[in-house]
């Protein structure tokens, strides 16, 4: 009865019907079962979560070539709302972030193993069991096919990485879960949920993402700028100030929450879901009718500076890591923001390298506290003598957070740039440049600390002093990742680019 | 056979209250089990009413062959066969769970205890299965005072609540008799179909007699579900009285309430009668604006678990009464659909505020530290039940919330939209501060530096309640899932029942 209308809505598009969406999304969430079931026997326990993570990886490598061969895979489960069913349909930009998500899971798996049994914490089952329903709701966003499937997932996630963030459970975990709540939480209750319970009304029931923009032509432009900026700020996993406080308190977690988490899966999950409001909500030749969609560019800007400069002052270095990401998850806002394909490119292709770049700086701190337990900036002198290996990944990782070759942040910021520049704003032009000038201004200086300063105060004794290989291995890997991702960007690239060009 | 089965649902529990009272003073120990099978069996039949509704549509039942409008007659549709499940299954739930309590809070009481439960649940079942305006009269009486004196068996200050509660319920039955009376002086008939065919028929919708009836009516309904400003005598009725009653009393009596409002509303006076000549709805629904902030604002500043809950069954009720009076077919949905769900969120919580009390001896929130670490199924059961109270999907929680705010966007009606959304966020604050509380270790713990230490807890024991308690709270939070998950079978059958009774979808 109104389908017809919809603008782009019978986009000639192979699909195929495959449950294997469903089982790469829901085989963490069944591993859970085995997973506490096993918790007096730890390397059982952790073959399960090992077991889970190669399935859920080769399951969403499965994918691949069909989604680069320009079909998408559905699975669709009941109808749970008039006209939205649960379902989930993969394709280039789901993938593109499933495929880092669960491939980064694997190594995480492997570093936590070495981190929580290298500082002997408690309660690890329960860590490793909400771990794996956290992966299990990240590919639930990744492969949703409408916005209540997604906000479904996306409220799954917030609630099991609560556990994850408040590990310690002791009064800094306690103030740092209430402010990671209320904000993700309370957003997605005050600002999404009016959005998109107002978006069904508008659309006459749709909430369907394959339409290229349900809200299409739909919504008049002041209506329509004030649901994006509601579900822009309804989905703070995004971390757009000012609603990114929760991040910074969030590094309360152990050290792979917030390198797997906080800095891949829960904040991709944030611009994630802006990228397809952008995309499969409005759709991004109805938002270039509109003026007012200015206002998201803007505030991502901001945030970009605010949050390098605020990375700068910090002393703390996971603190620091927060900020740079806070700062970060804002170009991949900007690149959906610029409305335009190489801007969205970049901004997509941002998901994955700037997840290998950071997830090594995040791996690099949890070593250094294992090894030496030192948690500042200011106590890095001189590390690098006993640290070499880790240091020297963290290098690598700072490097490509810079953008600089041969790394696999350049392309990321090289299509940004086209983007800024196709859309003819200079002045985003000169925002990224400065960026890049300040993440070299708050990472490399920690490089140098540690290689080029002596430690005054300790021993001088420079003897290796690594942390267990257990944590070295997975920051090698990933910081070779980030690297690999300079020379062979092509997977990601073509399927971030599929989604641009559609 | 089928035919039979509305008044089976109704026979089982009644027999087996006097079953309970002639064997149980002659073997006391007979009279749990001979209440189980009475309300498994009636949950059997209500279970075989509602396949049949969904199946074969109305099933009309007339007592004793007697037609309309000269007998009483059962007048089953999607609505009550819907309320009927929900009323037999919690109450079967809660009768489990009341193997316990009944020991452990009235022992010498026991069989008095059993005889009103079974009463209580009859009078429930028959408000929802009869079409009779003064039939339904009678039954709320029964349960009412059924409801007084299982409330008064309770602690000391439970005989001092239950008075209130007399009180203030005689008055709501008086205000629903007075208009009763007036539409069968109006209309010479008590079957609710027959009232409202000669209300539109002799046109009588202009009459003020008849406009008295109807507020009349539900002034008296509004006193009975403790709708705001007249809920004054719920929070303490349902803290103060013994466990095994308030797990009864508490998910039900209200959310029936409801559902006679509902009925009245659109069976008796006809949607068009009560939204359409009167300017009500308005006044009505800003009133229940006002009962979800007064309800969840009393809330926060409460210490005791169960009065917390008291205070959010009043904002609830405020929900309900607000979304059937949206005055349009979505929002009477999310009213309809929240007397499902709240009936099992408010089940899965006084379940789990009776284990505290009884198992761990716990009554302020403050107290409950450690609980997760004790009791973690039950700390589940109650997480389940806190998120759905909050909304959060794919609980049953968050559909009804969406039905309603959906019907607040279709109506205009913003500040019952921001009402839902303000008081989903007090949940939140409520709920996760208890969680808080049960989960961290105490804040003034003597030393947290450092996490290396091995934490406080884990010398603790496990400690859970025997499995008669936890079962029924698992089942309960279990079913919250579930309804929230295939919350689209309820949804259909419910848009059945608004769309034959005259209540059409919005316009696409």
């Amino acid at each position: 009865m109104f389908l017809p209308e919809c603008p782009g809505h019978p986009v000639e598009m192979d699909s195929i019907q495959s449950t294997i969406p469903l089982l790469a999304c829901f085989v963490s969430l069944a591993a859970v079962v085995p997973i506490v079931l096993s918790s007096r026997h730890p390397n059982l326990r952790e073959a399960w979560t090992f077991l889970a993570g190669l399935v859920k990886l080769s399951l969403v490598m499965t994918l691949v070539p069909d989604v680069l061969a320009g079909k998408v895979i559905e699975y669709t489960l009941w109808e749970i709302l008039p006209g939205v069913p649960i379902q989930f349909r993969v394709d280039g930009l789901g993938l593109m972030f499933a495929l880092v998500a669960s491939f980064l899971w694997i190594l995480t798996s492997l570093y936590s193993i070495g981190y929580m049994r290298g500082l002997n914490e408690h309660a690890q089952t329960r860590f490793f069991a909400f771990f794996a329903v956290a992966l299990c709701a990240t590919l639930g966003v990744a492969f949703s096919a409408n916005l209540l499937t997604l906000y479904l997932f996306y409220e799954v996630l917030s609630l099991s990485t609560y556990p994850l963030v408040t590990h310690h459970q002791d009064k800094e975990a306690r103030i740092g879960g209430r402010t990671y709540l209320i904000y993700l939480m309370g957003t997605s209750i005050l600002f999404a949920l009016p959005a998109l319970i107002y978006a069904y009304i508008k659309s006459g029931g749709v909430m369907d993402f394959s339409t290229g923009g349900f809200l299409a032509d739909r919504v008049g432009p002041t209506e329509a700028t004030i649901l994006l900026i509601l579900l822009v700020y309804g989905f703070a996993k995004g971390g757009l100030m000012p609603f990114h406080s929760w991040l910074p308190s969030a590094m309360v977690a152990p050290t792979p929450v917030s390198a797997l988490l906080h800095a891949v899966a829960v904040v991709k999950v944030g611009v994630f879901c802006i990228l397809r409001v952008f995309t499969g909500v409005f759709g991004i030749s109805f938002l270039s009718g509109i003026q007012l969609i200015d206002i998201v560019i803007w505030l991502a800007a901001l945030t970009i500076l605010i949050g390098s400069l605020i990375a700068w002052s910090q002393d703390n270095l996971k603190r620091r890591l927060a900020f740079s990401t806070i700062s970060q998850l804002s170009y991949i806002i900007l690149g959906a923001a610029l409305l335009n394909d190489r801007a969205l490119t970049g901004g997509i292709l941002h998901i994955g390298t700037h997840a290998f770049g950071k997830i090594t700086l995040f791996f690099c701190a949890g070593a250094i506290l294992v090894a030496t337990g030192k948690k500042n900036v200011s106590e890095l002198d001189g590390i690098g003598h006993r640290m070499p290996f880790t240091m020297f990944a963290f290098l690598m990782g700072s490097l490509s957070i810079i953008g600089l070759p041969p790394f696999g942040g350049l392309w990321s910021k090289w299509f940004l740039i086209l983007g800024a520049l196709d859309s003819g704003r200079f002045v985003i032009v000169l925002v990224l440049m400065a960026s890049s000038l300040l993440n070299i201004a708050y990472l490399l200086p920690i490089v140098v600390r540690a290689f080029f300063k002596t430690d005054s105060s300790e021993e001088t004794d420079s003897g290796l002093h690594e942390a267990p290989l257990a944590c070295v291995i997975p920051l090698m890997v990933t910081a070779m990742g980030s690297m690999a991702l300079f020379f062979f960007p092509n997977l990601l690239l073509d399927l971030a680019s599929l989604l641009a060009t559609k | 056979m089928i035919e039979q089965f509305p008044i089976f649902v109704l026979m089982f529990p009644l027999f087996g209250a006097i079953l309970v009272t002639l064997l149980g003073f002659w073997k006391q120990r007979l009279a749990f089990p001979i209440t189980l099978i009475a309300l498994g069996g009636s949950l059997f039949a209500s279970v075989e009413t509602l396949r049949a509704t969904v199946e074969a549509g109305d099933i009309v039942y007339y007592l004793g062959g007697w037609p309309r409008p000269f007998g009483i007659e059962f007048h089953i549709d999607q609505l009550n066969a819907i309320v009927l499940l929900v009323i037999s299954t919690s109450a079967f739930l809660a009768g489990v769970y009341s193997k316990r309590t009944a020991e452990l809070e009235t022992p010498e009481k026991t069989i008095p205890f059993y005889i009103l439960y079974l009463l209580m649940v009859t009078a429930l079942l028959g408000i929802t299965l009869t079409g009779d305006a003064f039939n339904l009269y009678v039954l709320v009486e029964v349960s009412s005072l059924t409801g007084y004196a299982l409330i008064a068996m309770g602690s000391r200050r439970a005989a001092f609540a239950a008075f209130r509660y007399v009180i203030m319920g005689t008055i709501g039955a008086s205000f629903y008799l007075l208009g009763v009376g007036y539409l069968y002086i109006k209309t010479g008939s008590l079957n609710m179909i027959d009232i409202r065919e000669v209300i539109h028929g002799a046109d009588l919708v202009q009459s003020p007699s008849i406009q008295v009836a109807f507020i009349f009516i539900m002034i008296g309904l509004w006193i009975k579900m403790a709708f705001f400003p007249l809920h004054a005598w719920l929070p303490n009725a349902y803290s103060f009285a013994p466990i095994g009653s308030a797990c009864l009393i508490a998910p039900l009596v209200t959310k029936v309430t409801v559902y006679i409002m509902i009925r009245i509303m659109i069976t008796v006076f006809g949607a068009d009668y009560v939204f359409g000549s009167l300017p009500w709805s308005e006044i009505v629904s800003w009133l229940a604006v006002i009962a979800i902030i007064a309800g969840s604002i009393m809330a926060l500043a409460q210490t005791d678990l169960r009065r917390m809950l008291g205070f959010l069954i009043v904002a609830e009720v405020g929900y309900m009464v607000g979304g059937a009076w949206l005055a349009n077919q979505t929002g009477l949905i999310g009213s309809i659909f929240h007397i499902v769900s709240d009936a099992f969120m408010t089940l899965c919580l006084f379940l789990f505020a009776g284990i505290v009390f009884l198992h761990a001896g716990v009554r302020r929130i403050r107290d409950m530290q450690g609980l997760f670490h004790t009791m973690p199924v039950t700390m589940f059961g109650f997480t389940v039940g806190a998120l759905a109270m909050i909304g959060v999907p794919p609980t049953c929680g968050f559909f009804s919330k969406w039905y309603l705010i959906n019907g607040g966007i279709e109506a205009g009606h913003w500040g019952f939209v921001i009402a839902l959304l303000v008081s989903s966020l007090i949940n939140a604050i409520l709920f996760f501060r208890i969680i808080e509380i049960a989960y961290f270790e105490p804040i003034d713990a003597p030393d947290h530096d450092g996490h290396r230490k091995t934490h406080g807890h884990s010398g603790t024991k496990i400690s859970e309640a025997p499995m008669s308690m936890l079962l029924p709270l698992c089942v309960a939070a279990l079913s919250l899932v579930l309804i929230g998950l295939f919350n689209h079978e309820i949804v259909v059958l419910i848009k059945d029942f608004l769309v034959s009774a005259g209540m059409p979808g919005p316009p696409s």
